[in-house]
């Protein structure tokens, strides 16, 4: 079974592009030349010369000897809260940007959550000079203040979401909008590895660096290229498909997809959406999501804000079916103690959204010998306010 | 039986098509407001079903479509109030609403619903032409559902061709590059696009859509075309003057 996505844009059942004939020019604008674009060689150098001396990579592989101690197993940290922004997302948005500017796009749009991604996307705009407008639900503007001020300190303009429930899922509504309205000078940068085809193959792409890195890493430390387990969490799922990529093929090298329970998969407050969801369609793609019997989609809960989507990427959808993925899901809770116990046991405060992937220790027992990589997809300095409401700090 | 809208299209004269979003203004005004328009004259009805995340729609569908969520309607309900409407209106009548909650009823039952109760043709923004063709085109033939397209100013010559090929009722042409609701007249560059389309003699008539408010815009999108429809405007017009003004907006029109 193959996990790249085929001709048609799928991977297995889930992909496409189930978008209104008003995107068609620009969406096959992009499905035509993004892979042209990203193997020319002066693309891939500036590409490559940006990560190192922009973003800072390569980030390290970190070998955890005191959470390795704790829970009986070999784990190291794929350290992407060090580069540049605070998280992954920058990988992408790096990438994007020099698409767009390959296809002579003067305007850039965006969607953003918690406003990782914004920022990211303000970043690389201000770094080429390019216009940048963040569509960002009104409710998430007010929970994000801090992201909101760096997107603006940027030059970014960003602009609140009123439609539906005002959050993700209805930034995401009206990025899309936005380009059906300015289908000729606008490029949107989607933050994750969702969206007509191409979206969900170019972000995985560029963030597959994570684990094309963690491959030499592993061998100058262990004297082999693949680990036993990958571990990451998962939103929409752009972190988990660069930490996975360069291992889908590798049947040995188990992959583990960790998902926000919020409250409890069964508590009507959750972003569980392997278990929750059905096939359906979520913003161009065809893909697993939450909703309601009638198909309408439904408003997911995490205390992590980059989890809290109501579908899930077309190839993590794949990964689960088809079985070649673990799944498990992590409550509130549980990633919250988890991110505590990596700040006292590693002097690491990681991001709430990396914290689900490191509460995987309550959902599985690896062998001493097991050489466990987990995504450390971002750092915990935007989540002090909920770190410190959580645990009265 | 011939498809209705076939029939329709065959008639020497320009037609006028309104979108409505069945639930709203109130949950249970969809066969008034059907029996209403066609009472005042009008040829085609799109019967909105609601989404919660309607991508290709401006503000004044968006708002009616989560209003009519929110009193309540569902698949399942349309298809209820819809059960009888045939005793009643004989003007053609399409479903138009996204693809997600169509899968969710499961496309065939949805398609054999509509041909039960005497809908005439689909309506998808959002399942592209090459899926349809693939997947879906025997189902929707089998219940004598006619699928509708859309082509936007954007959209090469090559692809309206394949479009045409396809389409065995009309085409729907969106005015200009935008969601529903967003455009204030048409100028020039609409002119030159509807008459660009109008020479490359199409098997499938065009209907103009998005930006028709009034009766200007209307004589204007069916200079060349075979007719326009009406939705923002006419949605605009039940949250501002209530379902008793069907008439005289429809009357305004023409």
């Amino acid at each position: 079974m193959s996990y790249q996505v085929n001709e048609k844009g799928y991977y297995g059942d889930f992909g496409g592009a189930y978008i209104p004939e008003m995107l068609y020019p620009n969406v096959e604008e992009l499905r035509s030349t993004y892979l042209e674009i990203m193997h020319t060689p002066d693309f891939k150098a500036e590409f490559d010369q940006l990560l190192r001396d922009y973003v800072g990579r390569p980030t390290p592989l970190y070998y955890a000897k005191r959470l390795s101690e704790k829970h009986g197993t070999k784990v190291y940290l794929k350290r992407e809260d060090l580069n540049h922004t605070g998280a992954h997302k920058v990988n992408n948005t790096i990438g994007q940007i020099l698409v767009a500017k390959k296809l002579g796009k003067n305007r850039i749009i965006a969607e953003t959550g918690a406003g990782q991604h914004g920022v990211a996307t303000a970043t690389v705009c201000a770094l080429m000079g390019i216009k940048c407008i963040v569509y960002m639900g009104a409710v998430d503007i007010k929970r994000q203040a801090p992201n909101v001020a760096r997107m603006k300190m940027l030059g970014a303009e960003v602009r609140p979401a009123q439609s539906g429930s005002k959050t993700l899922k209805d930034a995401t509504n009206e990025a899309i909008r936005d380009w059906i309205n300015n289908p000729v000078d606008t490029h949107y940068i989607i933050g994750s590895a969702i969206g007509p085809h191409p979206y969900p193959d170019m972000v995985t792409r560029f963030q597959s660096v994570i684990s094309e890195e963690i491959k030499w890493q592993l061998q100058e430390k262990e004297g082999r290229e693949n680990p036993d387990y990958v571990v990451a969490c998962i939103g929409g799922g752009s972190n988990a498909a660069g930490t996975y990529y360069h291992f889908l093929d590798q049947p040995e090298v188990g992959i583990i997809a960790v998902e926000a329970a919020g409250k409890g998969v069964h508590s009507g407050e959750s972003a569980a959406t392997s278990q929750l969801g059905k096939e359906g369609i979520i913003h161009g793609c065809k893909t697993l999501l939450m909703q309601t019997p009638d198909g309408q989609i439904t408003e997911p809960y995490s205390i992590s804000a980059g989890l809290d989507y109501p579908g899930v990427g077309p190839l993590h959808s794949h990964l689960y079916k088809s079985g070649r993925g673990e799944f498990f899901s992590v409550t509130d809770d549980d990633a919250m103690t988890a991110g505590l116990e990596l700040s006292q046991l590693e002097g690491i405060i990681p991001a709430i959204e990396s914290s689900h992937a490191l509460a995987v220790f309550n959902e599985k027992k690896f062998k001493p010998d097991d050489v466990v990589v987990i995504g450390l997809s971002g750092r915990g300095d935007k989540d002090l306010n909920t770190y410190i409401d959580y645990f009265k700090l | 039986m011939k498809n209705r809208i076939n029939t329709a299209l065959a008639q020497d004269k320009k037609l006028l098509s309104i979108y409505f979003t069945a639930g709203y203004p109130s949950l249970h005004d969809t066969k008034k407001i059907i029996e209403d328009l066609e009472k005042s004259g009008v040829d085609m009805i799109e019967i909105g079903l609601p989404f919660s995340d309607p991508l290709a729609d401006g503000p004044t569908i968006q708002a009616s479509s989560t209003a009519a969520l929110k009193n309540g309607m569902t698949t399942q309900l349309l298809f209820e109030q819809l059960a009888d409407i045939r005793k009643t209106v004989s003007i053609p009548l399409i479903i138009m609403g996204y693809f997600n909650p169509m899968m969710q009823y499961g496309v065939e039952a949805f398609c054999a619903k509509c041909q039960e109760i005497g809908i005439d043709g689909l309506i998808i923004p959002d399942l592209p032409v090459a899926e349809y063709h693939e997947h879906y085109q025997a189902t929707f033939e089998k219940y004598g559902l006619i699928n509708v397209f859309l082509i936007t100013p954007q959209t090469s010559e090559e692809r309206i061709r394949f479009i045409d090929s396809v389409s065995n009722g009309f085409i729907y042409m969106v005015s200009s590059a935008s969601v529903t609701g967003s455009t204030a007249g048409f100028g020039s560059t609409q002119e030159s696009y509807f008459e660009r389309i109008a020479n490359m003699q199409l098997k499938a008539p065009q209907i103009v859509g998005f930006g028709i408010s009034n009766n200007e815009t209307f004589v204007q999108a069916t200079k060349t075309a075979k007719g326009a429809i009406i939705g923002s405007a006419f949605i605009k017009q039940l949250t501002q003057e209530g379902v008793d003004s069907i008439d005289p907006f429809i009357q305004s029109i023409r």
